[in-house]
């Protein structure tokens, strides 16, 4: 049992930090839940792209440098140490690239994943609709038959990125009347932009399109789009959540400089005297170490040869609760300065309000943990 | 970089677990909170054979240590099984007496504390000691430095039954004038954070057996969302106090260690709470086995560092971890 990186792995990081010194903007990005915010992120992408640092985790024919788990949550840990900007290209690479790797065709990733990794094509997740959220397996919208291809039609809602992005992937049903709900859907990408498609942004709290609706009429996707067997969508889809939940979609190193920040600003601002607030930095502080190293067991189960199961429902319920406790801190330091909507903090408070909401509500995951990790009985929900 | 147990460690883990079983350790415990040493005393000298104090203790002094991990590793068991006794105290005191200038104070009493022949606990600035009328050694840290106290004053009772409170007589012969105490501490607040990790995973086990079987309006209370809900939400706390554990008995850091002490209390007394509120009232009484670990995980939380003492020294360190 040990926590020492390699020398290789340190003179990994190392590269990693001369690299973003010498490149991250010196001021902050504008929101990319922005128009102008959007297309800045996707400069810097090209730029994280063009020295391969945009997709470590990838092999190198992709664009990447075929780090491994280790080297990933050492690249994000200076990542965010540095103060670089939010990732617009996160739904495509945490999502949509790892189900290409498992499932995808090698036609299908020369000519999706290049393009990603530098930001030209951004992609935007479409699972959710109107009435199937955490229940996805009761999604609707359509794929029927066509030559050559499918035509998509239906609602997808709550869809991240898609106000400004270029293309999406998500589950579609293909065999109506199955005798499972989980069963005849298909996983297709689409193009934002193609005949039929209409996009709605939605505001999120602060009023942001951060997400949107899209409407979909009989819009036409070529067999090439679809990932995996055709009516074999949830297991390609499923194959790959655990590893939103579990791994990629918050890393550590997020976390730690978030934490790091929040100490510089209880330093700075916080009335000694107030001990109540000196505890609630001590656990912000304490949760990111937790997650850290839970995340650092779970990638030597990975390394070891183990997969991430149910397992991953403990980490999301974890990051989403401690994202908000960790923002409410933060503003909660900065006082009457907290309810300006123009930081940091802000805009990551409002970032965290989602967390418990997506990738499978929190309640979800606790029935998860309950019935496969305590081995619970099912009951009504 | 590998962050899990080598199979040695979940082999003695695992060795441990199975000889505690079979010791029936509530009714060890039960005989220790009347006064009754026999059987707790007869405990002790098998958990030393498996060389649990052994790994406190310098080679030098015939021990096998120092060995944080698979210190935590074996007071996560102990914790498990409810062991009573001067556990914790004695891994302190053994700490204490391993880093003391003079090496005679060592020489004579770590050897002893390593086979499990003695046991000690340790009150810092006059502090109760945790069952100084059952350890062998008494230490005591007095104005004037390191005393081996002479005896012990009348037992105060706990909230922990299990946990015997006593005055140290002061007086005493002399051990060091200025012991190194913070050593100490770390080595405690680790074995706590282990033992209340213990002490929380056991009470999550029970409460999902019983609730597996206990059955309301005709159906096992184990599924209805809302008992399912806390109970996963214990499995998160201490799932997540865990890696603080290990981590921090890896650099023995004094905020890493202050880290786990607190998250580890915090996860135990939580899932005690929501023990006892899924046990309904027969998890109340003195006569289910299930006190004896709700007992002592609220008694934990404040022994060798309070959870405020612990967040205090998390902030108290300039230096970042990267």
């Amino acid at each position: 049992m040990d926590l020492t990186l390699s020398p290789a792995d340190e003179a990994f990081r190392a590269e990693a930090r001369t690299w973003l010194a010498a490149h991250v903007p010196p001021t902050p990005l504008p929101s990319l839940e922005t128009e102008e915010g959007f297309a800045a992120h996707r400069v810097w992408e090209a730029e994280l792209a063009a020295d391969r640092w945009s997709v470590v985790s990838w092999p190198e024919v992709y664009g990447g440098r075929g780090a491994d788990i280790v080297r990933w949550l050492v690249f994000e840990e200076e990542y965010h140490a540095a103060g670089a900007p939010g990732r617009v290209g996160q739904n495509g690479i945490n999502l949509l690239a790892p189900t290409l790797f498992d499932h995808g065709t090698e036609e299908q990733r020369a000519r999706i994943l290049p393009s990603m990794a530098g930001g030209e094509v951004v992609w935007a997740q479409a699972w959710s609709e109107p009435e199937a959220g955490s229940d996805l397996a009761s999604l609707t919208s359509r794929a029927v038959r066509t030559a050559g291809g499918w035509l998509l039609s239906g609602q997808k809602t709550w869809s991240s990125r898609a106000a400004f992005a270029d293309r999406a992937f998500g589950l579609f049903r293909s065999e109506p009347g199955t005798p499972r709900p989980h069963q005849g859907l298909t996983y297709l990408m689409f193009d934002l932009r193609a005949p039929g498609v209409t996009v709605r942004p939605i505001g999120r709290l602060d009023g942001r399109p951060a997400f949107a609706e899209v409407f979909l009429d009989e819009v036409f996707v070529p067999d090439e789009d679809v990932i995996g067997e055709p009516g074999g969508g949830w297991r390609v889809a499923m194959s790959t959540a655990g590893n939103e939940r579990g791994l990629t979609l918050r890393s550590p190193g997020r976390f730690l400089a978030a934490a790091d920040r929040l100490v510089d600003l209880w330093r700075a601002r916080a009335d000694p005297s107030d001990t109540a607030l000196r505890d609630r930095v001590a656990d912000a502080v304490i949760g990111a170490r937790a997650y850290q190293l839970f995340t650092y067991a779970n990638a030597s189960r990975f390394l070891d040869g183990g997969t991430i199961g149910p397992e991953a429902s403990l980490n999301k319920v974890f990051w989403s609760e401690y994202d908000i406790a960790l923002h409410e801190t933060a503003l909660d330091l900065l006082g009457p300065d907290g309810e300006s909507a123009d930081t940091d903090w802000s805009e990551g408070y409002v970032f965290s309000l989602a967390g418990p909401i997506y990738a499978g509500t929190n309640e979800i995951q606790r029935d998860i943990i309950a019935e496969r990790l305590l081995g619970l009985p099912k009951g009504r929900r | 970089m590998r962050f899990l147990l080598d199979p040695q460690q979940r082999a003695f883990a695992d060795s441990l677990d199975a000889m505690l079983t079979a010791a029936d350790t509530p009714s060890v415990v039960r005989d220790w909170i009347r006064g009754d040493h026999g059987s707790g005393r007869a405990l002790w000298s098998r958990i030393a054979k498996v060389g649990v104090f052994a790994l406190a203790v310098p080679e030098a002094y015939e021990g096998m240590g120092p060995h944080p991990a698979e210190l935590a590793v074996g007071f996560v068991e102990l914790g498990r099984h409810a062991v009573p006794g001067p556990l914790v105290e004695t891994v302190a005191a053994a700490a204490l007496l391993a880093e003391l200038a003079d090496p005679v104070p060592a020489g004579r009493l770590l050897p002893s504390l390593a086979s499990g022949e003695a046991s000690a606990t340790l009150a810092l600035d006059g502090a109760y000691a945790l069952d100084g009328d059952a350890a062998t050694t008494r230490l005591a840290l007095a104005a004037d430095g390191l005393r081996l106290a002479p005896g012990h004053g009348p037992v105060r009772t706990s909230l922990d039954p299990a946990r015997r409170l006593t005055p140290l007589t002061p007086g005493g012969e002399l051990l060091a004038a200025a012991p190194p105490v913070a050593h100490a501490l770390v080595w405690a607040r680790l074995a706590t954070a282990a033992q209340a990790l213990g002490v929380g995973l056991a009470l999550l086990d029970r409460t999902v057996a019983y609730v597996r079987q206990r059955t309301q309006f005709g159906v096992p209370v184990g599924s209805f969302q809302a008992v399912k809900h806390r109970l996963a939400d214990a499995k998160i706390a201490l799932e997540f106090a865990r890696p603080l554990l290990f981590g921090a008995a890896l650099t023995m850091a004094p905020a890493d260690v202050a880290a786990a002490k607190v998250t580890a209390c915090e996860a135990a007394y939580a899932t005690a709470r929501t023990a006892l509120q899924l046990h309904g009232a027969i998890g109340y009484t003195a006569e289910y086995d299930l006190s004896l670990w709700l007992a002592k995980a609220r008694a934990l939380r404040t022994a060798w560092g309070t959870p405020a003492e612990c967040r205090a020294e998390v902030l108290s360190g300039g230096a970042r971890r990267r």
